[in-house]
């Protein structure tokens, strides 16, 4: 008999927390690390927010887990740095349409004295190569992100085999953005970053920017709706309205607005057309 | 290396947006603590006071459960929530509601084990009294709960300070969305990954200063419910 009261109150208990959460005008948006630890998001939500009334939901995770919780439908949008993996996404039917919203670019960080002597390379693959032949600590996010991907892309560019030719210098970490700097700023390593992330990171040790500039280095991010037509809840109105208002002059115009010690984080670039 | 005197300064700044995290810890924790009491207390009383086949099993599990890894946890409880998911319908994922869910899983193995601990020494002491006055075994349980009381309330705080310091159920379950579902643990895992070491050990003292200001706050609410009870 007593039982059946705490249970009924633990069932009340949650029933009465529910519609909290349930009533507002939201979404919920799967993005990467890099937008988020950048601070970018802090600065053009609000603006959203004050112009249509939308609550955006961010959960921050690597461009591959966050696609994966769009598949499951756990995401109305997402907003992420991979165009191979977000073309295969779309193609298995889970996004709608892909627009590019903005680019930036990585950059090769490492400690200012240099093991492997990489400093002002402009070919970013012969940069990989010394620091693999030194032998000289790396740290690789090793979690799928945007950014993984694209250190993944080097090592083949550079005619490196890093599932075989890795060894203990080279360290995967499973981790974001920001651990992976924290990783190399301790050990003194190379880590391939995003330049937004780099240039608000602030626990940045001995490391420094040693190559920049490669058109390689290139980081473009797009924006995709999750397909209504496999997960019905999706919220493809409120979505719909986040993309067009990232893509629309108004918040183009927001994110090339946002800066750190006078240094501009992302270039818009949607009108590049969608794919 | 942060240092103490920037550390101030900067979790103050924080301001509003510190507050909400602070209240929004407190909740969850506090709403998961009291979820699994409700569940944890009856059933420790139970598997104290009733002999059944399979007791020794169960006991065995509760007690391995009281180390349940969190990052385990929040991913069951995530597929469970996940809109691909069996309770996807209810729409609870990346929800302050799911993360209490969560996190009273965590504690009620916490709760029922050290309950079933607590009571079964209690018994020892009572059972003469309670078998000689033939007291049905339902009321046994109320009985020997009411009168563990005191210890129970130590019980809470365990659960509690494992709630409250766990960052990987949260984390998973939800989603550490700003204003909404970030809580000072996983807050503290932000500003880390951001580098911001300073504000990270600022916002950890504060974390670690509300738990002893609770914890102090019970052991009050104890001493002076023992003077009153004699």
């Amino acid at each position: 008999m007593l039982n059946r009261r705490f249970l009924i109150a633990a069932v009340l208990t949650v029933a009465v927390a529910v519609p909290v959460s349930a009533q507002e005008k939201s979404i919920v948006v799967a993005s990467t690390t890099s937008t988020q630890d950048s601070g970018l998001f802090g600065h053009i939500l609000p603006l959203f927010k004050q112009k249509t009334g939308i609550d955006v939901k961010v959960i921050a995770q690597g461009t591959g887990q966050a696609l994966e919780t769009a598949r499951r439908g756990d995401a109305d949008v997402v907003f992420v740095h991979a165009k191979a993996q977000e073309e295969k996404f779309i193609t298995d039917g889970f996004g709608v349409k892909r627009y590019p919203v903005m680019y930036n670019d990585f950059v090769l960080i490492g400690p200012k004295d240099d093991p492997a002597g990489v400093k002002g390379e402009k070919e970013v693959t012969a940069a990989f190569k010394r620091i693999k032949d030194k032998g000289a600590s790396f740290v690789s996010r090793g979690d799928k992100s945007g950014t993984h991907t694209a250190e993944l892309n080097l090592w083949k560019a550079a005619g490196i085999d890093i599932a075989k030719d890795k060894g203990p210098w080279y360290k995967e970490i499973g981790q974001g953005m920001g651990a992976a700097l924290n990783t190399a700023a301790s050990m003194n390593g190379y880590v391939l970053a995003d330049r937004g992330t780099w240039l608000s990171f602030k626990n940045r040790g001995d490391l420094e920017i040693l190559a920049e500039g490669d058109r390689r280095l290139f980081n473009q991010y797009g924006i995709i709706l999750v397909n209504p037509a496999k997960h019905s809840h999706v919220k493809a109105d409120l979505g719909q309205a986040f993309i067009d208002w990232v893509v629309a002059p108004e918040g183009q115009q927001a994110i090339a607005d946002y800066k750190i010690n006078g240094q501009q984080l992302f270039f818009p670039n949607a009108t590049a057309g969608a794919s | 290396m942060p240092d103490g005197s920037s550390t101030l300064p900067l979790v103050l700044a924080v301001d509003s947006g510190l507050l909400d995290i602070v209240r929004l810890s407190l909740i969850v924790s506090l709403a998961a603590t009291a979820l699994a009491a409700l569940i944890g207390f009856p059933l420790g009383a139970f598997l104290a006071l009733v002999q059944f086949p399979g007791r020794t099993g169960v006991i065995v599990v509760l007690n391995a459960f009281m180390g349940l890894p969190p990052v385990v946890v929040g991913l069951v409880a995530y597929l469970l929530l996940s809109r691909s998911g069996p309770l996807g319908f209810l729409n609870l994922l990346f929800s302050p509601p799911a993360m209490i869910v969560a996190q009273s899983i965590l504690v009620l193995p916490i709760l029922a084990s050290l309950t079933r601990q607590t009571i079964e020494d209690l018994w020892s002491e009572y059972r003469n009294e309670l078998t000689a006055l033939r007291v049905r075994p339902m009321l046994r349980v109320t009985t020997l709960l009411w009168d563990a009381r005191f210890s129970l309330v130590t019980i809470l705080l365990a659960g509690f300070g494992r709630a409250a310091a766990e960052v990987g159920t949260v984390m998973i379950v939800g989603g550490n969305i700003e204003g909404f579902t970030r809580t000072m643990t996983t807050a503290i895992a932000l500003e880390t990954s951001k580098g911001d070491l300073p504000l990270a050990i600022g916002l950890g003292l504060v974390l670690i200063t509300i738990v002893i200001a609770i914890n102090a706050m019970a052991w009050g609410v104890r001493r002076i419910g023992e003077i009153r009870a004699g």
